[in-house]
């Protein structure tokens, strides 16, 4: 197959596709979000787990459930493992660092920033197709709505949120 | 040309026609062949349309049906002009043609006019349009979204009821289904042929049942215009809408056809200027069909470039074309077919059916395998192509789509074939 298409779809994605971590919703969260992609029917139900014992609240895991092409579930897959333990703020930073790496048309970021993303980088290739950014966004974009409903305690989105280009 | 019914198009008659559309040239992917599978989304254009409408524009442009001077008088007769041509194109007369902005646009005028005339606009001549709690809208399974939500909002407005056809495992429309026209169907709206398994729907038993009841009929004829021979006025129904775009013209024009008595009971939808007769201060007298339908200054250019495209098919002939395509539609699904890890969604052998062929392969989600097809330089459509409940329906989520035009060669379908049948091991399926 063609060399575009090994530098998009890394071993990393092809692996985290197959294998996905975190599969599987499981009880006790502090938030969960729903979103789909009406593009192409895309979509994921993502909980976050919260450890609210020391001073600041940690992000114990996340679990999640959906169906998508293997980019968005490589990414919410590669998401569960990088934000396993982390404060909220850092996930939060995670995010916002993933949507930069969305948003620079296949140009990698700072190495720093690089090596926050860890196997997240491997998305790099994503961002030069328009189409498939949201894909990789997808479980992302759950993420974080996940952790806002968890920290105001509101009830889930059960509707979709944001996305929309139903063509 | 010289072929018949029975020929498919030759060598030189379709490299001829390949010629005349400019974009087949061009590469996507660095330097791959461009190879268009995705005219069912929206067909390319041939020169003589783009040059239709870039003649209008360097010759002849002036806002049409008002004004008088000679500008005005051409562009309003080229414009009529072209509404005569694609009118008898589908067998109608020019004046139960309204222009709209797409096939969607012309859908949504008849349910927002069934909506007026349920609130008593146009009274008394619009009564047999009117719907209220007591009747129903009768859609099928195997909607574009565009037949299927205009109707749901409809019933929503108007307290009428939605009942449906259902659709088989193959995709075909379930005739033993036919029992939800009742007494209390008012319309009838249905898809000539679907965009996504490419099963023509049983037209004349549908219009028997509805016409059994009183009820009225729409047809969707989005993707049966293009390859079809189409004959409104001979299928008895009594709306239909289609799109420019999807039949080598421009996009921003499609029509409906409406049967003139219908047509002259309808209330206006969209209002203001170039629709009316008397404008006092506080009231209005509406121009006749179709005038009454197209309000505000119209897409003249657009007009003439369908013009070009109905003149371009019809040059072709329908007929010819429809052989043509038949042809390539069963290369299409017999290489698909036989591919291992891959199933098509609706019919898998070419009787009554277009060239639109949606699959599922084994493990690879949809977007995946139109990427790399994509890398070959391969267009194909890939998601529910508006049209969810048919998927649901079908136990799929999103499918792939590859569809066929007049360009399309059976080299074409032969290289889209061999890379699909590569994708599953791409993927690392078994
Ligand atoms: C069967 C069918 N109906 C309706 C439509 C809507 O056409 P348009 O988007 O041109 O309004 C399409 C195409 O998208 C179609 O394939």
């Amino acid at each position: 197959m063609n060399d575009a298409m090994t530098q998009l779809y890394q071993q990393v994605i092809l692996d985290h596709a197959r294998e996905r971590h975190g599969y599987g919703l499981v009880t006790g969260h502090a938030g969960e979000s729903f979103q789909v992609n009406p593009t192409c029917g895309d979509e994921i139900r993502l909980r976050v787990h919260l450890d609210t014992t020391g001073p600041a609240p940690l992000l114990e895991r996340v679990s999640w459930e959906g169906m998508g092409c293997s980019i968005s579930q490589a990414s919410a897959s590669v998401l569960t493992d990088l934000v396993r333990g982390v404060s909220v703020a850092q996930a939060d930073e995670l995010a916002e660092t993933f949507r930069e790496l969305m948003n620079s048309r296949g140009r990698s970021l700072s190495s720093a920033k690089d090596e926050m993303l860890g196997d997240a980088a491997a998305f790099t290739g994503v961002a030069q197709y328009p189409a498939r950014i949201k894909c990789a966004l997808l479980g992302w974009m759950a993420l974080r709505d996940a952790l806002a409903h968890a920290l105001t305690q509101a009830p889930p989105a059960e509707e979709k949120n944001g996305m929309n280009n139903d063509d | 040309m010289s072929t018949t019914a029975e020929q498919t198009l030759t060598a030189a008659e379709l490299a001829a026609v390949r010629a005349d559309f400019p974009l087949l040239e061009r590469t996507v992917r660095d330097g791959q062949p461009l190879v268009y599978l995705d005219s069912a989304a929206t067909s390319q254009k041939p020169e003589c349309v783009i040059d239709a409408e870039q003649d209008f524009y360097l010759r002849r442009n002036a806002a049409v049906h008002r004004g008088a001077h000679a500008l005005a008088e051409e562009a309003t007769t080229a414009y009529e002009e072209a509404r005569e041509t694609v009118a008898a194109f589908v067998g109608v007369a020019s004046d139960e043609l309204v222009w709209t902005k797409n096939a969607t646009e012309a859908i949504n005028l008849v349910a927002y006019a069934m909506s007026n005339a349920s609130v008593g606009r146009g009274a008394p001549a619009s009564a047999a349009l009117a719907v209220g709690p007591d009747d129903e809208i009768v859609v099928t399974e195997a909607e574009h979204h565009a037949n299927l939500v205009p109707w749901q909002e409809l019933c929503a407005r108007t307290g009428a009821a939605l009942r449906y056809l259902t659709v088989t495992d193959t995709g075909r429309i379930d005739l033993t289904s036919l029992d939800v026209i009742t007494e209390r169907t008012k319309l009838v709206a249905l898809t000539h042929a679907s965009n996504v398994t490419g099963a023509i729907s049983p037209v004349t038993e549908v219009v028997a049942a509805a016409r059994a009841v009183g009820a009225l009929v729409l047809l969707d004829a989005c993707q049966s215009v293009p390859h079809l021979p189409v004959d409104l006025k001979a299928l008895d129904v009594d709306f239909a809408a289609f799109s420019g775009h999807k039949m080598l013209g421009p996009t921003g024009i499609g029509a409906l056809y409406g049967r003139r008595e219908l047509l002259e009971a309808m209330p206006p939808v969209l209002t203001g200027g170039s629709m009316v007769e008397v404008v006092t201060m506080t009231s209005t007298t509406y121009a006749p069909p179709p005038t009454r339908f197209e309000a505000g200054t119209q897409m003249v250019a657009q007009s003439v470039g369908w013009q070009a495209a109905a003149a371009y098919l019809a040059e072709l002939g329908m007929p010819a074309l429809a052989a043509h395509e038949a042809h390539l539609t069963a290369h299409l699904l017999d290489r698909v077919r036989t591919i291992d890890g891959v199933q098509i969604l609706g019919p898998s052998t070419p009787e009554d059916r277009i060239g639109a062929v949606a699959f599922v392969v084994d493990g690879v989600h949809p977007h995946d395998v139109g990427q790399i097809l994509d890398a070959a330089g391969i267009a194909i459509r890939v998601g529910h192509h508006c049209a969810q409940p048919l998927h649901r329906r079908l136990g799929v989520q999103s499918s792939a789509r590859a569809s066929i035009g007049v360009h399309t060669t059976i080299a074409e379908i032969d290289y889209f074939a061999e890379h699909l049948a590569r994708v599953r091991e791409f993927f690392g399926r078994p």
